[in-house]
């Protein structure tokens, strides 16, 4: 494998995270040698190895179908930076064709 | 003050939960101003639920610290962050909280935190610097630093915190209290703010073991808003306290003691490991072989759980919002720009890197595989051992600032806490003693105490004997 190039203005797009040059400039080092360290990880045999998502000997838990109390529309309203309606308010998602 | 001591306060009528919480209060209006623990903490609220608290429950009238990071009703959860330090207020309380309340405790005061709990010293804190009460020039450790240092400052009885890959453990090593671990699925997260959700755990610091247990005993249980949280019994914690360690054996893994520790932390750790052997237990040496693989591991498997849990943070619902945005897209990539520190926004990038297209095999299938070999190695050590001891932390607390230029630096750091994150085991940190280090007298040093899943009840009969 040689992918251990990180190109940190691509993955912070891929992110929806803004980035100015600066920041780049500090990150791409930066991430570089953590990935490089990471890479130590390829020395291993994990060919037959199954993975590890989670520590907790349960899987697929499922609750029963019954309704319960949420919260109401004023409570999940109150944290939202803009709002009308009783509905939280964005810029237009959808274009003029 | 420890809980306990409180506890029998408010029972013998010496004083009340109304002026412990003013005393409190007082000690943060005045010594906090130095140490600067507290985000932010609300007198008012806390003394009305006082002047109705059961003192016949178990934690009837105790306030309790929260890291910002828990939801409690209508409280600020700034999490460290900008991103939310605007104008969120918890619609919710967190099933601890909940669980905390029932059993009559106060949820009383914010604590400092490293943004979204990433870091080791809380100086990835957007809002404050948080102090360690022992040497004012020194970072507390982290995440948890201002749960951490305000159980050391006596400014809290005792606080919760959380641990991702030592971020309870680490800071209580640094200011000298206890800090406990639970093993993963032992205590709800729901309403604790996501970082790595497979690493997470909430846990207590305080002034004494018993004071843990009390609290661990609170918490812990199933919750249906958890699906990973386990549905087994929670035992009585205070029963075995005092039983001792005669007969047992414990592990010191040869990994966890080679060059890179501080001899005064390693003197330190090897006294309490002697006063062990001398109240009857085996000291027995054990290895951990992929030990050397665990920060690796766990600096793929955090950013990457990191970077799909911080997503929700993106303008719309709740925390920071740019203004005038061009579209939606910009709306999400200025929120964020704007809202995040620097550290986070690495996490996000080296997790959004390490699950992308072409490296997901490579970078976190991989790591999810080593995960499962550093697991094993702590099954295979605990047929062996009954619990696993080693330093919390390879050196005492470093000076304010003199960590930032190197995030690889730190995150090694963390070598001895994070793999009981991995393995999803219960560790603990007790203060055991002091050393010189880098030019300052008498900083604490922390022994950990590691053991196999849902073994609580052992490890805090170990720490109560290493303790008294």
């Amino acid at each position: 494998m040689q992918q251990s190039d990180i190109d940190v203005r691509h993955v912070a797009n891929l992110a929806r995270l803004e980035l100015n040059d600066d920041e780049v400039a500090v990150f791409q080092p930066q991430l570089e040698a953590i990935i490089e360290r990471a890479r130590s990880l390829m020395q291993l045999d994990v060919a037959n190895i199954e993975p590890t998502a989670h520590p907790s000997p349960v899987f697929g838990r499922m609750r029963n179908d019954e309704p319960h109390e949420s919260l109401p529309p004023s409570a999940v309203l109150q944290n939202a930076p803009d709002q009308a309606q009783s509905q939280i308010r964005v810029p237009k998602v959808v274009t003029d064709a | 003050m420890t809980l306990s001591t409180l506890r029998q306060k408010f029972l013998a009528g010496e004083t009340t939960p109304e002026a412990a919480l003013r005393d409190l209060a007082n000690d943060i209006a005045t010594r906090d101003q130095q140490t600067g623990a507290y985000l932010s903490h609300d007198l008012e609220s806390a003394l009305a639920e006082a002047s109705k608290a059961d003192l016949s429950l178990p934690l009837g009238g105790i306030p309790i610290g929260i890291k910002d990071n828990i939801n409690v009703l209508g409280q600020p959860c700034t999490c460290g962050s900008k991103f939310l330090a605007e104008n969120y207020l918890s619609p919710y309380d967190a099933t601890v909280i909940r669980k905390l309340r029932a059993a009559g405790a106060i949820p009383f005061g914010r604590l400092n935190m490293d943004e979204f709990a990433m870091g080791s010293a809380t100086e990835n804190s957007a809002l404050q610097t948080t102090r360690n009460p022992h040497d004012h020039s020194r970072i507390p450790g982290g995440s948890s630093g201002g749960s951490a240092a305000a159980v050391a400052d006596r400014t809290a009885i005792a606080t919760l915190g959380s641990d991702t890959g030592g971020s309870i453990r680490q800071p209580a090593s640094h200011c000298g209290v206890i800090g406990l671990k639970p093993s993963y699925g032992r205590v709800s997260r729901y309403g604790l703010v996501a970082f790595a959700s497979s690493l997470d755990q909430i846990g207590p610091l305080t002034q004494s073991v018993e004071d843990a247990a009390m609290i661990l005993q609170a918490i812990a249980g199933f919750d249906p808003l958890d699906s990973t949280s386990l549905d087994v019994p929670v035992p009585d914690y205070l029963a075995t306290l005092h039983d001792g360690v005669k007969g047992m054996k414990l592990g010191l893994p040869r990994e966890y003691f080679g060059d890179g520790i501080d001899p005064g932390v390693r003197h330190t750790v090897e006294k309490t490991i002697a006063k062990l052997r001398d109240l009857g237990a085996e000291i027995v040496d054990i290895s951990l072989p992929h030990t050397e693989h665990a920060v690796a591991t766990y600096y793929i498997i955090a950013p990457a759980e990191a970077s799909s849990n911080l997503s929700r943070f993106d303008g719309i619902r709740y925390g920071h919002r740019t203004k005038q945005p061009a579209d939606i897209a910009d709306l999400y990539r200025k929120s964020r720009e704007e809202g995040f520190g620097p550290e986070v926004k690495r996490r996000i990038i080296l997790g959004t890197h390490v699950l992308s297209s072409g490296y997901y095999d490579a970078y976190y299938g991989r790591a999810q595989k080593v995960r499962t070999l550093i697991r094993q190695d702590f099954e295979n050590a605990f047929q062996k051992v009954d619990a696993i001891i080693s330093p919390v932390a390879p050196s005492p607390a470093r000076k304010i600032g003199a960590g930032a230029a190197d995030p690889l630096h730190e995150y090694l750091s963390d070598i001895f806490t994070l793999s009981a994150n991995l393995a999803g085991i219960p560790g603990i940190s007790i203060p055991c003693g002091t050393t010189d280090f880098d030019g300052a007298k008498n900083l604490p040093v922390g022994l950990q105490i590691l053991a196999p899943h849902l073994e609580e009840a052992k490890l805090l009969r170990i720490a109560k004997a290493a303790e008294s």
